[in-house]
């Protein structure tokens, strides 16, 4: 396998061929924000978070769907990302409803984490507050759309782990939402195999356990799934 | 039915296939239903979600009958900049629709584009797909009274 050399943030780094930037940097334990990224499933670069600057273009580029590329010089930190990446999350925080303090998710939330590692603590934009329908169809969990950032990270969980594809995204813009089947309540759906991936892997409070004060989000089960289907380790 | 199938053949019911199928069935029936729309997707092999999803992402598709006429009202920058906001909101309050929906009479549908690539005519209408330029308010409420007042007598 041929290795490519780049320089990120100054650091001389190798890397597999192949390997996105983001890969790149988390081995050699670069921190670059992300949130629809999640380890085990395919690249969306929906959120563009981990937007990096890419010597000899002007573009930011996604580093989760960026190749690394023998001589790129890529810095994953400075004053400018900073400044695109709040505004990021400033957006996703007004684009619906994210009051933190009557959330399911509070304390337990990836975008509430991001917010605080970022130190926003006022949003500058007018929130949109678009009184989506809630479906509590289920009889074990509930899907929240004013909490929905659109990482897609269930529609994928869903498709590409456990097989099912019961998810998926409708309409565009601000109209985009995420539905289960032909637009069903998620209880009535006929592909659901109530398996919970999707749940677990939610980084916000879009979905949660019914009677569930705060849920305990563990998306880590995903690598280790893929990585035992990869080894067939189930197959005797 | 029939044709939908032959045209799915014709695809060799290729998953990727979806979008044109899709424009087969709404060309057939005039606009695609549920149970067409999970007709298509098992027959294609592709999940109901992903099938909505592509069916509610274009504008083209129509998951609601269509009236007789159609009206397209372009919002592209050079037909909002030359006034056809105006023109939306006098067709609205004229023939009580609102954008995406039909008269209740059955007879004029309200759709946007977001461009029609016609800028130069801008404001620009598309009438029962035929392309009409510089357009007032005045000028496209006569138009679509031309369609009413003939169909409904």
């Amino acid at each position: 396998m041929s290795v490519t050399t780049l320089t990120i943030n100054g650091r001389l780094v190798s890397a597999a061929e192949g390997a996105s930037i983001l890969d790149v940097a988390r081995e050699h334990d670069i921190h670059i924000p992300t949130l629809c990224h999640l380890d085990g499933l395919s690249e969306h670069g929906a959120c563009r978070l981990c937007l990096v600057e890419v010597a000899g273009s002007s573009k930011l580029q996604a580093a989760c769907m960026t190749k690394a590329v023998e001589g790129m010089v890529v810095t994953t930190d400075s004053e400018r990302l900073r400044t695109y990446r709040r505004q990021i999350v400033e957006l996703l925080l007004a684009e619906r409803n994210h009051v933190c303090s009557v959330c399911v998710a509070n304390r337990a939330c990836e975008l509430q984490d991001l917010a605080v590692s970022m130190g926003l603590h006022h949003v500058r934009y007018e929130p949109q507050a678009p009184q989506l329908a809630m479906d509590a169809s289920h009889p074990r969990w509930i899907i929240d759309h004013n909490r929905c950032v659109l990482c897609t990270r269930c529609v994928r969980v869903c498709d590409e782990i456990e097989g099912a594809h019961t998810w998926d995204v409708m309409g565009r813009g601000r109209q985009t939402l995420v539905i289960s089947d032909m637009n069903e309540p998620w209880g009535d759906s006929a592909s659901c195999t109530s398996c919970g991936k999707c749940v677990r892997v939610c980084p916000t409070g879009a979905l949660f356990e019914k009677g569930a004060v705060a849920t305990n989000k563990d998306p880590h089960f995903v690598t280790y799934l893929r990585m035992a289907r990869e080894q067939k380790l189930w197959n005797r | 039915m029939k044709m939908l199938d032959a045209a799915m053949k014709r695809h060799r019911h290729q998953p990727d296939s979806l979008i044109e199928i899709l424009h087969t069935a709404q060309e057939l029936f005039g606009y695609l239903d549920v149970q067409c729309l999970k007709y298509v997707g098992h027959a294609l092999k592709v999940p109901p979600s992903r099938v909505y999803g592509v069916a509610t992402f274009y504008n083209i598709f129509s998951l609601k009958p269509r009236g007789a006429h159609t009206c397209v009202v372009c919002l592209g920058t050079a037909c909002y900049v030359k006034g056809t906001a105006a023109i939306l909101a006098a067709i609205e309050r004229d023939q009580h629709v609102e954008v995406g929906g039909t008269t209740p009479d059955g007879q004029v549908s309200l759709v946007t584009a977001r461009c029609l690539g016609a800028c130069g005519l801008a404001p620009a209408l598309v009438l029962d797909n035929e392309i009409h330029g510089a357009m007032t308010p005045e000028t496209a409420l006569a138009r679509i009274k031309a369609w009413t007042d003939h169909d409904r007598g």
